[in-house]
């Protein structure tokens, strides 16, 4: 076995394969860029080499950056992970040529699976089923009509290089073919530098069930299950399981035989799945080979009982298949949800920021949980939004659902948006639980699984308000938390944080701003040591007490616990799986900060400086641009506010820039006198 | 510790009766306070408002730590005391937490007559630093005030307890090592130029606050020039280029955070060095001193009821208990500190004087607040009493509270007249502070003594005549001198006039006590030496 490797990626992915070999006596050498340097694959990992800059194209896919880490730690490995490098033929090549053992199949099955269209060549030729279609070199737009016309409709029109849902389009009918060609290639040509275009019968209700299969350098190949990834947006998997419900057991082994002969078609070593679409008429189709781990292993692992990331490790250390085909056991059933930070009722717009907020469900033999991140991380715009896999398993499906209902509601997360209860709207879907899946499940189901956004209702104003309250007494309690440690007059009234006052009842004001943007000013009356809330009349009476993240709230008799995030700015509720944000009025000088700031050109969020027509000392107008920056793929200009000159400039083109960070320093015209008056001495 | 029994029957017609009544006047309370509340009135507040300010209150509530209590000082000042309304004086003082710090708020309302100072303003003022001084408590003045009012200068500018002590009091309080802190949110004008330029560390809001010692108008007939107020004295001058200010606020809410950030640089701590327990919470409800002490003055009531309701698990040490009963002393808790308590249980006998002032002694070598309860018609009078000296045991108790150097809460829960007045620590005294009960009544003697006494004196006047008056003459003659005692004995009368701190709700009475008792700990105690004692 090797005695170190290294692995070219980064969050959850990272920390898996860093588990396994920790677990097998290898050690790890992780990769970092700026941004992640106090991640957590950097923690777990026995050294780390910095990568360069945050952006992916200036670390994690600088092939000649990770193979120099590799070389000076000594790996004799490189465990690609998936994405960045792990389906790059020419860094398994560099990899090959630095005497570097790449984790993953040799350079030639790679190169004959990245360009799908070849690769169906290929499976034709193994006698692999395929969805009619054309995928031939001639690319003549009348010929690629008359092609067009003999697959039938709909159809899907793909690039033969695409990928991630990118350059592919639906096809209903003859007369929409010229457009969509012309759209689909222009987008192929700026997205990948090719517009071969190949087309394929579109499936109306298909099922996305892929085989995981697994080859030693020894002539063995073997499947291990497979997994239906069929609810997914966009193209994007959303919830994978294993196995896939309701699968005929011939049509299982059928597609496990046809993966397997696909890989052998293609000398196939290590891990890879054979994607096929499996059509409503029992019927299944090939669609593509990925030629590394997949995000949704776990499953696999979970029915299994297998690491397939140490087979992985075994097979690129020329050891045969542990186990052979009949040996392979499948036992329950596991689901995998993606967890991501974005806002699914925003068209699903990737969320960044901190991570303030982080509870996980307890892991156990049932539960699993896959992730990159603590408690603080930033989730960045550098790198795919994924916070974590959340993977559950049990002995039926129907039970692996109920825990996977349960663990979601377990996970709680604050200071971003993310997608959990809009996972937890699928797995509660009837459609879900009767197995009723295809690929189009979420469009279908839309009205089940977007909720409106709910009004704002009294009880989590309440709820809000008393977290509010219980820590506003927990710090007064402290007398302050600006001032000294120790606390010498710990039974004050003072400290009571009651809102006394002489000759009137005390009274609580708390100002929420919901996420509709609707503000509450909720007025509370305090009661001894409870509290009386009054809505149009009606009269709550609540008691609360916070442990930590812990509220307990008594409100008309009625108990409830629930977990709240306190931030400086914001409170978040976790109520089961619905959450509530609120923001919050912050009695500090933030707000006035940003008042000031306007004046000096900040940085409106994270990014990069693009270009800076600014120069000190020149002499600028009102809305003359002075920086240019990107952040999230947008460019943003930085004009000057008014008349003025510029006394410096603080960045230059291609550096990095937090959120609120000066750019510019600007003096209005006016105030020039005053302030530069020299001083007699 | 020895816990009160409480032998109340609240379900009594007389309980009930007596609530009732003093329920009447806590509502009247509470009626009155939310009158004094609107300041200038709607119209006043609404242009205020319109000019981007803040309220006063509703500054101090931001100025305030979230959820700080705010005991508030005389609210009832100037009560009905000028031809002009001039409620709260025209300023709001209180201590309240700011940044973790007790501290002493002193916020003009501009909403009344342009926040200008009256006497009464001046008094309120002056009484708020004395007590801020006497706790160590920093101060935060939020001006917005035109300065003194003109028409009555020679009651507000002239005198040793004038407009300029305020800054007397500054400087004084600032060598001491209390911070003072102004916040200027409006004018700031002549005289009030100085509350900010005296104060360690000052901020001004932009657009609104200004500081000049003179204004536009005075300078205009002074030279001719013409300015406006905010080239004369805002706070682009004050901050960039005459250095008056320290900080520059964008608006009312920023200077407050200012404020707040100011207050959490001074540096303190408070330690205080008296023994501490958690606070527990009396074991009767505090509502119930209603009933049991009523309105009629003349219905007695015993003060140790009133003590269980105050007290920290109504636990109760009582010294001498069998000695000179009518004055009742022990030691107690309230929210946690220890105090001594000395209340009136009747008429003050020599014994309960001696007793009084024996425990005065051990209460400063102690180093233990005092509370007052005072319901008190005097000391005994007669022959007897006369011959067995009660003069000079009266005096030693005078002796005893006049010299302790420890903090004295004086609360008037009854009567307090005449020379119980001065034994039970009344205004003279230097209590720390100092509140009363709606139903309480203060003057020298009560209204029927006095009328008696003058009718007498007058009966005796006409007998050497040999004329004398009938007894409807007599009722007559009587009638305006009892209205009289009535009138400045009340509560509000006092309480307009600065002689005590407050009027307060007696079921707030614990919560006043603890607040202001923690309050004064700021401070160290000082060692008390007294006086000779006439033996």
């Amino acid at each position: 076995m090797f005695d170190k490797i290294l692995i070219a990626n980064r969050g959850e992915i990272a920390c898996r394969i860093i588990e396994t070999a920790h677990k097998m006596g290898v050690k790890c050498v992780a990769l970092y860029s700026d941004a992640d340097k106090d991640a957590l694959h950097v923690k777990m990992a026995d050294e780390a080499f910095h990568i360069g800059p945050s952006p992916s194209k200036d670390s994690y896919l600088r092939m000649d950056r990770i193979i120099d880490a590799a070389k000076e730690s000594g790996a004799q490995a490189i465990h690609p992970g998936y994405g960045f490098m792990s389906e790059n033929v020419e860094f398994a090549k560099a990899c090959f040529d630095a005497g570097i053992t790449f984790i993953g199949p040799p350079v030639e099955a790679i190169d004959a699976m990245g360009s799908k269209s070849a690769a169906k060549v290929i499976m034709t030729d193994a006698g692999v089923p395929l969805v009619p279609g054309y995928h031939g070199d001639e690319q003549d737009p009348a010929f690629l009509k008359e092609q067009s016309v003999a697959v039938g409709y709909p159809q899907l029109l793909k690039a033969a290089y695409g990928g991630g849902g990118k350059g592919m389009r639906v096809v209903w009918s003859e007369d929409e073919f010229d457009v969509a060609l012309a759209s689909t290639k222009r987008e192929a040509m700026a997205g990948f530098g090719n517009d071969k275009m190949l087309i394929e019968r579109y499936l109306t209700k298909p099922r996305h069930v892929e085989i995981q299969i697994f080859s030693d350098n020894h002539g063995n190949c073997i499947y291990l299950a497979e997994r239906d990834c069929s609810i997914q947006r966009r193209h994007q998997k959303v919830i994978e399981e294993a196995p896939a419900p309701n699968l005929p057991e011939e049509t299982r082994i059928a597609m496990g035989e046809a993966a397997v002969a696909a890989a052998q078609a293609i000398n196939y070593q290590g891990a890879g799945t054979v994607e096929f679409l499996y059509d409503e008429d029992g019927s299944f189709y090939f669609m593509e080979m990925n030629t590394r781990l997949q995000v949704e292993h776990p499953v696999t692992e979970m029915i299994t009982g297998l690491d397939l990331v140490a087979w992985q490790l075994k097979i690129a250390n020329n050891e045969p298949l542990p186990l052979s085909q009949a040996q392979v056991t499948v036992t329950g059933h596991a689901i995998e949800v993606r967890i991501y930070a974005e806002d699914p009722d925003n068209e699903f717009l990737p969320a960044t920021g901190q991570l303030s907020y982080l509870r996980q469900p307890q892991t156990s033999n049932h539960v699993r949980v896959d992730t990159g991140v603590i408690a603080g991380d930033e989730v960045s715009s550098f790198y795919d939004p994924m916070i974590a896999k959340l993977i559950v398993w049990d002995e039926t499906r129907e039970r692996a659902i109920a825990r996977m209902s349960s663990a979601l509601d377990d996970y709680r997360i604050g200071g971003l948006k993310t997608n959990l209860s809009f996972l937890s709207n699928i797995v509660n879907a009837q459609p879900f639980k009767d197995a009723v899946l295809d690929t189009g499940f979420i469009e279908r189901n839309h009205d089940l699984l977007f909720t409106p956004k709910s009004e704002t209702d009294h009880k989590s104003l309440m709820l809000a308000s008393l977290a509010i309250l219980c820590e506003q007494r927990n710090t007064a309690l402290l007398q302050s938390s600006t001032q000294h440690i120790e606390n010498f007059d710990p039974y004050s009234p003072w400290g009571k944080s009651n809102a006394w006052r002489l000759n009137e009842t005390a009274k609580h004001s708390i100002e929420l701003t919901d996420t509709n943007g609707h503000s509450h000013n909720v007025c509370i009356e305090q009661q001894n040591d409870g509290y009386l809330f009054n809505f149009d009349g009606e009269q709550f009476i609540a008691s609360a007490q916070l442990n930590d993240d812990h509220l307990q709230a008594t409100i008309n008799g009625h108990k409830s616990n629930i977990l709240v995030d306190l931030c400086p700015k914001k409170v978040s509720l976790f109520i089961k799986q619905d959450i509530y944000h609120f923001e919050r009025k912050l009695n500090d000088m933030s707000a006035f900060e940003m008042d000031e700031s306007e004046d000096k050109l900040t940085a409106p969020m994270n990014g990069t400086i693009v270009e800076v027509p600014a120069v000190a000392g020149a002499q600028v107008k009102a809305g003359d641009v002075l920086v240019i920056m990107e952040a999230m793929k947008m460019e943003y200009s930085i004009v000057a506010p008014f008349n003025g000159t510029i006394s410096e400039v603080f960045f230059a083109a291609g550096d990095m820039v937090k959120d609120g960070a000066q750019l510019v320093d600007l003096m209005p015209f006016e105030s020039v006198p005053v302030e530069s008056a020299p001083a007699e001495d | 510790m020895a816990t009160i029994q409480s032998k109340i029957n609240t379900r009594s017609q007389e309980f009930i009766d007596k609530s009732n009544a003093m329920q009447t006047l806590v509502d009247q309370l509470n009626e009155n306070l939310a009158l004094v509340k609107q300041g200038g009135g709607e119209v006043s507040q609404q242009r205020h408002l319109s000019r981007g300010k803040m309220l006063p209150r509703d500054r101090i509530n931001a100025l305030l730590d979230s959820g700080s209590p705010f005991l508030e000082l005389s609210q009832f000042a100037a009560w009905q005391c000028y031809e002009d309304n001039v409620p709260c004086a025209g300023v709001i003082a209180g201590i309240g937490r700011v940044s973790g710090i007790e501290c002493m708020i002193v916020a003009n309302d501009a909403t009344v007559k342009g926040g200008t100072y009256y006497p009464l303003t001046v008094k309120k003022h002056l009484r708020a630093q004395d007590i801020a001084e006497r706790c160590h408590l920093p101060c935060i003045y939020l001006v917005d005030s035109g300065g003194a009012f003109l028409p009555k200068q020679d009651e507000v500018f002239p005198d040793r307890e004038h407009f300029g002590r305020i800054f007397f009091n500054q400087a004084n309080m600032s060598a001491k090592g209390i911070p003072q802190i102004a916040s200027v949110m409006g004018l700031c004008t002549a005289g009030g130029a100085y509350m900010p330029a005296m104060a360690d560390e000052s901020i001004i809001v932009k657009d609104q606050g200004t500081i000049f010692l003179a204004g536009p108008p005075l300078v205009k007939a002074a030279t001719g020039e013409v300015v406006t107020a905010e080239e004369l004295g805002g706070a682009d001058v004050h901050c960039k280029i005459s250095g008056v200010s320290d900080h520059y606020a964008q608006n009312d809410e920023h200077a407050l955070q200012l404020v707040r950030s100011a207050i959490s640089r001074i540096n303190h701590v408070k330690k205080p060095n008296i023994s501490l327990l958690p606070s527990v919470d009396p074991l009767f409800d505090a509502k119930e001193l209603y009933g049991i002490v009523g309105t009629d003055l003349k219905k007695p009531f015993d003060v140790k009821e009133v003590i269980a309701r105050i007290v920290d698990g109504s636990d109760f040490d009582e010294f001498k208990q069998y000695y000179g009963s009518t004055l009742v002393c022990g030691f107690a808790r309230i929210h946690g500190y220890p105090v001594g308590i000395i209340a009136n249980n009747g008429i003050l006998f020599s014994e309960s004087a001696q007793k009084a002032t024996h425990f005065i002694e051990l209460c400063c070598q102690r180093k233990i607040p005092l509370v007052f309860l005072q319901n008190i018609t005097g000391f005994m009078v007669g022959q007897k009493y006369e011959a067995e000296g009660i003069a000079k045991h009266g005096a030693k108790m005078v002796t005893a509270v006049s010299c302790a150097k420890v903090p004295k809460f004086t609360v008037l829960i009854g009567g307090s007249y005449g020379a119980g007045n001065y034994g039970m620590c009344g205004r003279a005294y230097d209590p720390t502070m100092m509140w009363m009960w709606p139903n309480s009544r203060i003057s020298v003697m009560g209204g029927d003594q006095a009328a008696g006494v003058l009718a007498q004196v007058r009966q005796d006047g006409l007998a050497r005549k040999g004329q004398s008056m009938t007894d409807e003459e007599q009722v007559a003659f009587k009638k305006p001198i009892i209205e009289q005692y009535e009138k400045q004995g009340n509560p509000y009368y006092a309480s307009a006039r600065l002689w005590d701190d407050g009027i307060i709700d007696p079921a707030q009475t614990r919560e006043v006590l603890g607040l202001a008792i923690s309050a004064s700990l700021n401070k160290d105690i000082e060692d008390t030496k007294f006086g000779i004692f006439r033996m």
